[in-house]
């Protein structure tokens, strides 16, 4: 539905691999009841544009792997998700999610709630073509309750320990947002963490990376430990401006405090007419949020 | 909304450090966790565990590594000097250099924590965070809590979701879970708590100036062990230095008051 015009670098001979696409591309790629993860952590780095492109989209009865934040509430508050693999979803500087905490207080999903590590280990067994990693994580405490299909795994060594067998996160799908990218799905991040981004992509059949801005190279005073993401695993190149909003994407912008503390204040239909309405898209999205902070001053 | 400087309801205190205030000496007994813990990391959820941490850097446990809540490590005056993305902070967990301070929405006799939600977890009553880093943090690496308001809704018989593993249900899971296991300490508004008991049930190991036994008591929810002998200690005086690195240097806003107010 956007009206984003880009060049197709096929004709000019420099590159036959232009995976350049719209938010609305990408998101036709995804069908209902896949396994989908979304990189970032909390409320920091999260890919906002796909994010919103698949609310507006019939995609749904989805399984949500995710260092959860917004992206989370977002999904849940409009019914998108069948099961949801988490060890926590938060705003950060809000510390509960509302819209997740209605929809887990409603049994609106299921969950499969594990610790940080445990994912961590997930998504590690995933990306390695592994079918588990064991961790020390997990045994004495309620997610081995909650998760009857958690198996342990004893050492075959002499020290005969036992641990979780923490099974791979593979995904049909993952979702990421970095600083900046070029159109063959190499991508640099450029804030304090990488979260998870290159993991989520690696454990993916598909990966799809939206950025800051699209760039030719990186030129030659690049900082080598800020390509995170490597092109083999990237399907898709997303060129979204403000697309980690109301997250954090530093140094292209901060979270949007103001703006989050509406949204975790505001009735979700309420919310949903005026940012995310069926008919818009990314650019309406932008421009509703500006008319939002112009109605602040 | 200046900090107050009213003394605590007791003659405690000693000249020195006369109008010590309630937040102040959370703010010691939470940098006491850290005493002697060498080069590791401190991680306190909360700000008075973040000024404890950052007294006991200044003072008594100069080695401690701190970040800026975001992926640096840096030194007591915010200077960065190293790196840990989560990642690495996950990897430092099991490598076991690290000492955190978490908070518990509940947590039991034997140190069983939950964050994770209120009522039966297939549909909460209130969902809360969810069990985050708890059950690693607890079988890799120490373990203290800090309880900002001690009442009977945090300190239960039993909790609702074990998000952290406490000694019970970590004996009971096996030698891998107990390895590397420990509760140092639980700090609270009221007092300083411990499983230095032969059966590691929580025990009562100070109380703070101002606050009675009976107090604690009456604000758990299940009977707290004492001391041999039955008699409970103060939490200690700060030194003037201490005092004065809280006030002017690591907290001159006082957002330690509003954490925990002065009664």
């Amino acid at each position: 539905m956007t009206d984003q015009s880009r060049t197709d670098r096929s004709t000019t001979g420099r590159s036959t691999t232009d995976k350049t696409m719209t938010p609305d591309e990408v998101v036709a790629r995804l069908r209902s009841g896949m396994t989908v993860g979304i990189g970032g952590w909390g409320a920091r780095r999260k890919p906002m544009a796909l994010v919103r492109a698949l609310l507006r989209s019939d995609v749904t009865d989805l399984t949500v792997v995710s260092y959860g934040g917004p992206d989370v509430g977002l999904l849940a508050a409009a019914g998108k998700i069948r099961k949801l693999v988490a060890a926590f979803v938060t705003l950060d500087s809000i510390p509960l999610e509302p819209h997740f905490r209605a929809a887990r207080q409603q049994g609106a999903f299921e969950l499969e709630e594990v610790d940080e590590a445990m994912f961590m280990w997930g998504l590690h067994a995933a990306a390695n073509r592994l079918p588990f990693l064991p961790v020390r994580a997990g045994i004495g405490s309620d997610v081995m309750r909650v998760n009857p299909r958690l198996r342990t795994v004893t050492s075959p060594y002499e020290d005969g320990e036992t641990f979780v067998a923490m099974p791979a996160l593979r995904l049909d799908a993952a979702l990421v947002h970095v600083n900046r990218a070029d159109r063959r799905g190499n991508g640099q991040y450029l804030g304090p963490d990488p979260y998870f981004d290159d993991l989520f992509c690696e454990a993916a059949d598909a990966a799809y990376v939206s950025c800051e801005r699209l760039v030719d190279g990186f030129g030659s005073d690049v900082v080598p430990q800020s390509l995170l993401v490597r092109r083999h695993a990237v399907t898709g190149v997303v060129e979204t401006p403000n697309g980690a909003h109301f997250t954090s994407c530093v140094p292209d912008h901060d979270r949007d405090e103001a703006f989050q503390k509406m949204y975790a204040t505001t009735p979700w239909p309420e919310f949903a007419e005026r940012f995310l309405p069926p008919d818009g898209d990314e650019k309406q999205y932008q421009s509703a949020v500006q008319a939002w902070h112009e109605e602040q001053k | 909304m200046t900090p107050t400087t009213a003394g605590p309801t007791t003659g405690t205190t000693t000249g020195t450090t006369a109008g010590t205030t309630r937040a102040e000496y959370c703010v010691i007994a939470c940098a006491d966790a850290w005493r002697g813990d060498g080069e590791v990391l401190a991680s306190p959820m909360g700000l008075i565990p973040a000024a404890g941490a950052r007294l006991a850097r200044r003072t008594f446990s100069p080695d401690l590594l701190l970040t800026d809540g975001e992926a640096m490590l840096v030194g007591p005056d915010g200077a960065a000097e190293g790196w840990l993305p989560y990642r690495q902070h996950l990897a430092m967990v099991t490598g076991g250099k690290r000492h955190v301070m978490m908070g518990a929405s509940q947590l039991d006799r034997f140190g069983n924590q939950n964050i994770s939600c209120i009522g039966d977890w297939a549909r909460p009553d209130r969902q809360l965070l969810g069990v985050r880093g708890a059950p690693v943090n607890t079988l890799n690496n120490p373990v203290s809590y800090w309880v900002p308001r001690h009442s009977p809704r945090v300190f239960v018989e039993k909790v609702d979701m074990i998000s952290g593993v406490g000694y019970d249900s970590a004996a009971a899971a096996g030698p891998s879970a107990t390895r590397y296991h420990r509760i140092p300490r639980v700090v609270t508004n009221l007092a300083v708590l411990d499983f230095e008991t032969p059966g590691h049930a929580m025990r009562l190991a100070s109380v703070h100036p101002g606050v009675t036994v009976e107090e604690v008591q009456a604000a758990t929810g299940f009977p707290l062990a004492l001391p041999e002998g039955g008699e409970v200690p103060f939490t200690r005086e700060p030194t003037p230095e201490e005092l004065r690195l809280i006030r002017e240097v690591i907290d001159p806003k006082g957002t330690r008051e509003r954490e925990v107010p002065s009664a």
